[in-house]
């Protein structure tokens, strides 16, 4: 294959870890920019979205298309559900303290990782993708299904814009987040806010999970480089904002397409975790909110 | 009760007195196993030193952990450097790397310093596993029986490596007891309890800071060293983020901010996730439950609710 129909490959692959990538990012800018928590279990979300992705279609009869709808629409809903307690039961009790809730949310990852390992086992499954179809370049083919995930990551992003922007719940929201202390007096449900953000940062995850299973096989180990990924992400798109989120999501799952397909993988991941260090060392104020 | 200088360090060399006496009372399985439990003291300790004393909440000592003991493994490996030269080398580059980190990683503080150390780890685990053909990558690779005798003592049998791990517990333990005892132990605590204040009072919270963390990271790679050369064995595996919460979780379970804290946090969480390997594959669940445990009910650990209630005098 000549260098420009390579390149063409390796930025549509990256479009797709991108909008993958965006999804996931997007669920734990939102955490992070209401509620000031780190989620370092945020990976696990994701893993459990693929996991229960498999499940779901394993269990569920008929045509893939059919399963693999039932799947999108179930497993971010218990995922979510699973979130909302793990706030009520932790988080809420350590009244979000920044420091012990990174604790707790890895003790999280733990208990929520070794569960997979013990109920899903080891082994990494496929899921068959809703629909088979191809799109014939002159050069190479490309499955049609990567094309469907990155207008579904593009039309969910586009829903929690208009949600956050447009909708009651979404002002609650942000009015949470600009003064937690203010909303409450204002007669904000703070806690309830906070639950319903941590679930729907879940979803987003677990959704991004669904979405890649068909590509990418479902395995309990999965949720690492999502979380690793969606960190860098969020950092140099400063976090809390949804739109720098975004534009880092772009540029962080381009370049690692086009990196990741001309050099080494591992390098590109040393660079790219020096890089978010530094980024945090030297403009903090700029890219990590205000104060943190 | 009160308790004077004297009682304090009698408490502290009983403790080691009492290990001493343990080789005498247990079988060799578990003397190795409380060898490990000692290294791994170690490594709580200095974690502790940072943590627990100076409230920097590190979630990359595995990196100077792995220091220690690739600059101990490798220089056997390579050059076949004896333990005695080649713990001293695991201890510099422990202390080093941790030094370089806190110059850039203490410009932030918090949640930001977290992510900053826990960055700077996942890179070092991933250069070892670039650098595979040297390191061995997450298989790693065991060290020559010649490379671990220490004074002409064989390593690798039970009784020397039982009193070399607790030789350098031994250190450890007295080391860190003088240090929160000194002037120099108290502007740890002040950096902790008020970092303005002690500002307007003259001190420069960087450089306490900075000292801190590499006094941590000394102990860190004093203790990838000791497990390098003690049990024979280097791997990648050792610099995963794993490593990094082992040390908060020992310390978190014994009590933040107490001299013996590490060592029980230590002993307690081998004891129990040998019990439950036993019964179960799923420890890691057990680390898990036991961190969301312990934020949410005990927050000062075993031996920080003993100081609390009973014991006010316990460094």
């Amino acid at each position: 294959m000549a260098f420009g129909p390579f390149l063409l490959l390796a930025l549509m692959e990256g479009l797709v870890t991108a909008a993958i990538l965006a999804l996931a990012a997007s669920g734990l800018a939102l955490v992070f920019g209401v509620m000031r928590v780190v989620n370092v279990a945020h990976g696990e979300f994701y893993m459990l979205g693929a996991v229960l992705a498999w499940a779901v279609s394993a269990f569920v009869p008929g045509p893939p298309a059919l399963a693999f709808a039932a799947a999108l629409l179930i497993a971010p809903l218990l995922v979510a559900a699973l979130a909302a307690a793990a706030d009520g039961l932790i988080l809420k009790r350590l009244n979000y303290d920044p420091e012990a809730t990174i604790v707790a949310t890895i003790g999280l990852l733990y208990m929520i990782q070794q569960a997979a390992l013990s109920l899903y086992g080891p082994n990494a499954n496929p899921v068959q993708a809703p629909f088979e179809w191809r799109i014939q370049l002159p050069w190479f083919g490309w499955s049609g299904y990567k094309l469907f995930v990155i207008l579904a990551a593009c039309a969910v992003l586009l829903a929690l814009w208009a949600f956050m922007t447009r909708s009651r719940a979404g002002l609650i929201m942000r009015a949470t987040q600009v003064d937690r202390s203010t909303a409450r007096a204002f007669g904000i449900n703070v806690d309830r806010v906070y639950m319903g953000t941590f679930a729907l940062g879940a979803g987003l995850a677990a959704l991004a999970g669904v979405l890649v299973v068909p590509v990418q096989q479902a395995h309990y180990l999965m949720g690492g480089d999502p979380l690793l990924l969606s960190f860098i992400v969020v950092i140099i798109g400063g976090l809390g904002s949804l739109r720098g989120t975004l534009i880092a999501a772009l540029l962080i799952g381009l370049s690692d397409g086009i990196i990741g397909m001309f050099f080494s993988p591992t390098l590109a991941k040393i660079i790219a975790t020096l890089l978010v260090a530094m980024v945090l060392v030297f403009r903090p104020q700029g890219l990590f909110g205000a104060k943190a | 009760m009160k308790m004077g200088a004297a009682g304090i360090w009698f408490v502290h060399l009983g403790l080691i007195a009492a290990l001493f006496g343990m080789q005498f009372l247990l079988s060799p399985y578990h003397i190795t196993n409380l060898a490990r439990i000692m290294v791994l003291a170690v490594f709580a300790m200095g974690y502790n030193l940072a943590f627990g004393y100076t409230g920097l909440l590190s979630l990359g000592h595995a990196l100077f952990f792995a220091a220690g003991m690739y600059a101990a493994g490798l220089s056997a490996q390579l050059w076949g450097v004896t333990a005695g030269p080649g713990l001293i080398l695991g201890i510099l580059a422990g202390g080093m790397l941790a030094a370089a980190v806190g110059l850039l990683a203490l410009r932030t503080a918090g949640v930001s310093f977290m992510i900053v150390t826990l960055m700077f780890a996942q890179a070092g685990y991933l250069t070892l596993l670039y650098f595979g053909a040297v390191t061995g990558g997450d298989e790693g690779f065991t060290l020559s029986p010649a490379s671990r005798s220490l004074l002409g003592y064989d390593l690798s049998t039970d009784t020397p490596r039982f009193l070399a791990a607790l030789a350098v517990f031994a250190v450890g333990l007295i080391l860190s007891l003088a240090i929160i005892r000194s002037p120099f132990g108290r502007t740890l605590v002040a950096m902790r309890e008020n970092e303005d204040r002690s500002r307007m009072l003259g001190y420069n919270p960087f450089t306490v800071k900075l000292a801190a963390l590499t006094l941590s990271g000394l102990y860190a790679g004093a203790a990838g060293a000791a497990w390098a050369v003690l049990f024979g064995y280097a791997g990648a595996s050792f610099a995963t983020i794993q490593y990094s919460i082992l040390p908060m979780l020992y310390v978190l379970l014994g009590g933040a901010g107490t001299i013996l804290g590490p060592f029980l946090g230590a002993l307690l969480m081998f004891v129990l996730i040998e019990i439950a390997t036993g019964l179960t594959s799923a420890y890691l669940f057990l680390v898990g439950a036991a961190l969301v445990a312990l934020v949410l009910f005990a927050p000062n650990g075993i031996l920080g609710t003993v100081r609390e209630r009973w014991a006010r005098w316990l460094p």
